[in-house]
């Protein structure tokens, strides 16, 4: 695999291109984007570059990754990340998952932990808490763009996009990664009923962040996420929504590199 | 030609106080369920009408909706299947993207067909976009599983023999057999819509029957794609049978009524986009190409008048909506040059799928509407030689 400084790179697993971006050196990190993808001049990828290296792919299906045949389900995708994590021979891994990317690092976790050191979930999807008649998520493709952005930011502002003067290209990303998340996260809504009975399977640290500001999620949702895993820390990113490495990309990286080094993290890692 | 009564079976009166949203979610203690019964009864003995009148029937299927009733297609053709006598009964459209067990799809279908003897017409849909929110039916990929549940369904109604098994990408069987089979052979007639070229020529080369709604004068390209399918898999030219046209139809004894029905039934038109934004279009509904150009606002229009005019079939005049093809509107003889003219645009055109009733339209002008059509308009259509264009040299 090739690297540059910005650009996104390409990474071939199992016949499957993803468009990847890299930075930095030493123990892998693995980020996992959220349902909107992930871009280049995110300033949280390069701040958490400076703990090690960063590996940022755009899901199947997403930004500019193709599709594998048959693929439809987070459990799906998690299990071609594993097939990443040995095709690439990633050792000590630190997975960090936002949103969907939080749900399918946890999809990861449970079935196998081997190459994995620590868990950091920035607000994640993927379990159910309510009752059947309850939904724990906000139906998203049933509100418009300027209600999205009021529920999932602390700063609506942020959300905004102008697509009209969008380049064609980031123009259908933008329309695959919706189009994706309708395929992984249509029904059941936006989780895996099968996760909840597996998640005793995670056996190293891990850490939930929650941008407070989120109402796509509740706070006791993110609180009941951290005490479904044995041993989770929960710890709460002010000022910040239902995307914390977005509207605070340096305390987001800076809590999961400080976790990532926590004596019983490294007494794991060792 | 045939023609064939359509009505939306709309719940009027809810129509002039929503909140922006006439689908998925005006609460339904809007709809006063006797009014309902009253409307039921009122669209069935309009059809019967039209049966009388030689008129053929189509009935259709959307789903929590003030704008239609008609939320179990199969209801609606039980009825008609036992109380009329010779019209066929269309079903377009029977939204197979909307459906979670095309088996019972089948056995329904085949039901129907049995007990009318032979009348089914199958317009097989994916479903509009805006239903999937209450369908659950995941919008991604719904064209492969509308495409497994078309073929499964063929298969189930001409299958003969032993059980069959199924194991598709979407849908699973183990024992099929179907009871009754269809009385039509190999199974009734197909129909299905499309906006696009690529799937208009996939379905000239099935030689299924096209059919387009609100087109006008935009239509012919989409019926040439179909041509040259129909073409490159027969060698003969596709009939104008092959085509049918949603059109609204207002009629009446001077020009003037005319128009104050062609106003009303354009009712339909002004109603139908009237949906809560988010649910317009799902992800997945549109390829992926298309949904990105709709992210950036670019909609291009795609309802022409003859001369190449752009309307807003949604909130144009009666005038506009003439001049486009959209609505068929005057007295009799007026309307019977409409429809020849768009025929002949078409280059045969051998379906009207014929609006006969919407929005606000009164019982009496209705049956007046469909009574001046059958015996002054009708007649003269069936008699007249529709043309079949051929398919342009490559």
């Amino acid at each position: 695999m090739s690297v540059t400084a910005d650009a996104a790179t390409s990474l071939v697993v199992n016949g499957t291109t993803l468009e990847t971006i890299e930075r930095g050196r030493g123990r892998p990190i693995l980020f996992l984007h959220p349902s909107n993808g992930i871009d280049a001049g995110a300033p949280v990828l390069d701040r958490l570059a400076q703990g090690g290296r960063v590996i940022a792919p755009s899901h199947p299906g997403f930004g500019a990754s193709q599709l594998p045949k048959g693929m439809t389900t987070i459990d799906d995708v998690s299990y071609f990340y594993l097939d990443l994590l040995e095709q690439l021979d990633l050792r000590d891994v630190l997975v960090v998952g936002v949103g969907i990317g939080g749900w399918i690092a946890a999809e990861i976790a449970v079935k196998s932990t081997e190459r994995l050191s620590q868990l950091v979930l920035g607000n994640p999807v993927g379990l159910k808490f309510g009752d059947r008649e309850t939904r724990d998520i906000v139906d998203i493709w049933s509100v418009t763009p300027d209600e999205f952005n009021a529920l999932a930011y602390h700063d609506p502002n942020v959300g905004k996009r102008d697509y009209k003067s969008l380049p064609d290209a980031e123009a259908l990303a933008a329309a695959r990664n919706r189009e994706a998340t309708a395929r992984f996260g249509w029904s059941p809504y936006m989780h895996n009923p099968k996760l909840k009975h597996r998640l005793h399977r995670i056996c190293i640290p891990t850490l939930i962040l929650w941008g407070t500001a989120d109402r796509i999620l509740s706070e006791s949702y993110g609180r009941s996420y951290a005490a479904a895993i044995a041993g989770a820390k929960f710890e709460p990113i002010e000022r910040a929504g239902h995307f914390p490495h977005v509207e605070q990309p340096e305390e987001f990286a800076r809590r999961a590199l400080a976790f990532a080094d926590t004596p019983a993290a490294r007494a794991r890692r060792a | 030609m045939r023609v064939y009564h359509f009505t939306e079976q709309p719940y009027y009166p809810a129509w002039n106080d929503h909140q922006g949203s006439l689908r998925i979610n005006l609460p339904n203690e809007r709809c006063d369920p006797k009014t309902a019964g009253d409307l039921y009864h009122r669209w069935y003995d309009e059809w019967l009408v039209a049966d009388d009148l030689g008129l053929d029937i189509m009935l259709n299927e959307h789903h929590q909706t003030a704008t239609c009733m008609s939320s179990t297609v199969i209801v609606g053709l039980s009825i008609l299947a036992r109380e009329t006598k010779k019209a066929r009964l269309l079903v377009l459209g029977y939204p197979l993207g909307h459906r979670p067990d095309p088996l019972r799809c089948a056995e329904e279908l085949s039901t129907i067909d049995v007990i009318s003897r032979g009348r089914l017409d199958m317009g097989f849909i994916k479903g509009v976009p805006y239903e999937f929110p209450a369908s659950n039916q995941n919008p991604v990929a719904v064209m492969d599983r509308f495409w497994e549940a078309h073929d499964f369904i063929i298969k189930a109604m001409t299958h003969r023999g032993e059980n069959f098994n199924w194991e598709g990408e979407y849908f699973h069987y183990r024992q099929v057999n179907i009871w009754p089979r269809p009385v039509q052979q190999p199974h009734p007639p197909i129909w299905s819509t499309t906006g696009n070229r690529s799937q208009a020529r996939l379905l000239g080369e099935k030689g299924y029957v096209m059919a387009t709604l609100g087109s006008g004068y935009a239509t012919r390209p989409l019926q040439d794609a179909y041509r040259a399918g129909y073409f490159a898999k027969r060698g003969v030219h596709a009939p104008a049978d092959r085509f049918g046209y949603l059109g609204l139809v207002a009629v009446a004894d001077n020009e003037a009524e005319a128009r104050r029905r062609g106003d009303l039934v354009a009712g339909y038109l002004r109603s139908s986009a009237i949906v809560h934004v988010p649910f317009r279009n799902p992800p997945g509904f549109l390829a992926v190409e298309d949904y990105a150009r709709m992210l950036k606002g670019q909609s291009p229009p795609r309802t022409f008048t003859k001369d190449g005019r752009a309307i807003d079939m949604y909130k144009g005049s009666v005038q506009d909506l003439i001049d486009a093809g959209v609505l068929f509107c005057g007295t009799p003889d007026q309307v019977y040059e409409q429809i020849v003219a768009f025929c002949e645009y078409c280059g045969g055109m051998g379906n009207l799928l014929m609006m006969g009733h919407a929005g606000f339209l009164t019982h009496e002008d209705t049956v007046d509407n469909l009574t001046l059509f059958g015996k002054e308009v009708l007649p003269r259509l069936k008699a007249w030689k529709q043309p079949v264009a051929e398919v342009a040299a490559a």
